[in-house]
């Protein structure tokens, strides 16, 4: 279980996060939604670490990140970045094999090369790439070996921040049903970044919405389309007007 | 217009002195890290090559030219106490005391320091350092101390070549422009030149080392946001590296050789 509790974020005046309260329990698939540079990402950040909050607490299986053993604490997530941030002096398939090539999930190297090339495909990709460079590759291809990589060590609580951006929808498709499985197979937890819509529907059991530095509205993905708020009713709908302004 | 400049001059200072104190703090965990395993050998070994052996082209004709510049020199100072004869140990002792380590510590700084920032530099903008961190890897232990240690040993052997190749110019020269004979200018380089001579400057060649690459790291590690942190990053590295082995040069040379 995730707890976010009164979680306060600036970057020098820029004011991110302003009291987030959030809480996904174990083995459920969150979606995180709102509008660009409202801090979903510094959220995630914020979760795994790599981003200090201000003020307030994040607790992960009731234990206090800022606490806990770092290594071990680690070792239970994965975690696919918005940009990829796929290591570009390795090769694709020790990219995906990181984590089982060196540390305490270390293994004999043909063994980690063949589980990278089994998450290869299962985010669709050829076991052709697995000795390409990430630069001699696509953008949508880098976040599938990115997506590949978030999943190599089968991890507790997963995180994907925006796994379909820049991708086609037979792939988004792919996609959404991979973190649907690794959900509900795996038990494992996940909290999800997206934009897209179609996505949200597929992945999510719950739906946050982050705006102005808080969480506006949460619940069940059927609760939705009819909670009635007025800022996420305009946000699912994509309508210009409303109480979110276009200019932020 | 008094008040504004001593306000400058006073927020230069601070940012001066915190610096100082930031840079001593990742010295410190530097130190710390490479106390304790894991210890990635790959890497280290990667730095080595990239740190150390290709770097061989840069320091090699740095010195071959160096020597040679040194020779005429001192044949040109020599002449007007008729004192030709100092040109091969004086171009010895002074390639192997000083030109040797500052000219070859310089042309790695600019070629090393610059191009571990950059890199370290990128890989903090595109998040490869969180996504290093979320994968249970320390960037200190993974990424500064093998290029660290990498240095600290590639630049002792770098300036002893360099040494060698420095003296092979004046040597050159002195045969084919001052008409000195063969034996007699390889006889006086080793006559005069001692042991310590050469041995101060690998030590030197060692403190450049970890400068150099203490310094990448530390500027890279801290890039600013974009192409323009990278650069800026980068830039900051190749100054900082430089003058700080311009003036540990000058340190070192105060502790060596001025009993
Ligand atoms: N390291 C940082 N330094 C300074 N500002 C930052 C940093 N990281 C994030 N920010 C700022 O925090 C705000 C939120 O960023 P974040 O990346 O979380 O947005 P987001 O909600 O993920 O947006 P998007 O949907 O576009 O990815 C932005 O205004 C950004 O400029
Ligand atoms: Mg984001």
């Amino acid at each position: 279980m995730i707890e976010l509790r009164d979680v306060h974020k600036s970057f020098g005046p820029k004011r991110v996060l302003q009291g987030v309260d959030l809480v996904v329990p174990k083995g459920e698939s969150m979606v995180i939604i709102g509008g660009s540079g409202t801090g979903k990402s510094v959220t995630l950040k914020c979760v795994l670490g790599l981003v200090k909050p201000d003020q307030g607490q994040i607790l992960v299986d009731g234990q206090n990140v800022e606490k806990a053993e770092r290594d071990e604490f680690l070792s239970h997530f994965g975690m696919l970045f918005q940009g990829g941030a796929l290591f570009d002096s390795l090769p694709v398939w020790q990219n995906v094999a990181f984590r089982l090539l060196r540390g305490r999930l270390k293994r004999p190297k043909p063994e980690a090369r063949e589980i990278a090339i089994e998450k290869l495909r299962r985010v669709g990709l050829k076991p052709d790439v697995a000795d390409l460079f990430p630069a001699e590759l696509s953008g949508g291809m880098q976040k599938r070996v990115g997506l590949a990589r978030a999943i190599a060590a089968d991890p507790q609580i997963i995180f994907f921040d925006e796994p379909t951006t820049g991708l086609d929808p037979i792939m988004a498709g792919v996609i959404n049903e991979l973190i649907r499985e690794i959900v509900v197979e795996m038990g494992a937890t996940a909290m999800t970044i997206t934009h897209d819509m179609t996505s949200v529907r597929a992945i999510a059991d719950k739906v946050a919405m982050l705006h102005d530095g808080v969480i506006k509205w949460t619940g069940p993905v059927a609760q939705m389309d009819n909670s009635g708020d007025p800022y996420l009713d305009q946000f699912i709908h994509g309508r210009a007007e409303g109480p979110i302004e276009a200019v932020r | 217009m008094i008040v504004r400049a001593t306000a400058g001059i006073g927020r230069g200072t601070l940012g001066l002195l915190a610096g100082i104190g930031r840079g001593t703090m990742f010295v410190l965990a530097t130190i710390s890290a490479a106390l304790r395993p894991p210890f990635y050998i790959k890497e280290f070994l990667q730095a080595i090559l990239h740190i150390g052996y290709l770097s061989l082209p840069v320091v090699g004709l740095t010195a071959i030219f160096t020597g040679a510049a040194l020779a005429l020199q001192i044949y040109a100072g020599g002449s007007r106490f008729q004192a030709e004869a100092v040109v091969p140990s004086i171009v010895a002792i002074g390639m192997t005391r000083e030109l040797g380590p500052v000219l070859g510590g310089l042309m790695v700084a600019a070629r090393v320091a610059s191009s571990i920032a950059a890199e370290i530099g990128t890989m903090k903008v595109t998040e490869q350092i969180d996504a290093l961190v979320t994968l249970s890897t320390d960037p200190m232990r993974y990424l500064t101390v093998p290029r660290v240690l990498a240095a600290v040993l590639a630049l002792p052997v770098l300036v002893g070549v360099g040494d060698a190749i420095g003296i092979l110019g004046g040597y050159s020269v002195g045969i084919g422009r001052l008409g000195f004979n063969s034996a007699a200018y390889l006889k006086n380089t080793t006559d005069f030149l001692e042991f310590w001579d050469v041995a101060s400057g690998m030590v030197k060649g060692a403190v450049f080392g970890a400068i150099i690459a203490l310094v990448g790291c530390y500027f890279g590690m801290n890039s600013g946001r974009g192409a323009q942190g990278v650069g800026r990053a980068t830039k900051s590295a190749v100054v900082t590296a430089s003058v700080l082995i311009l003036a540990s040069n000058y340190i070192l040379t105060e502790a060596f050789f001025n009993q």
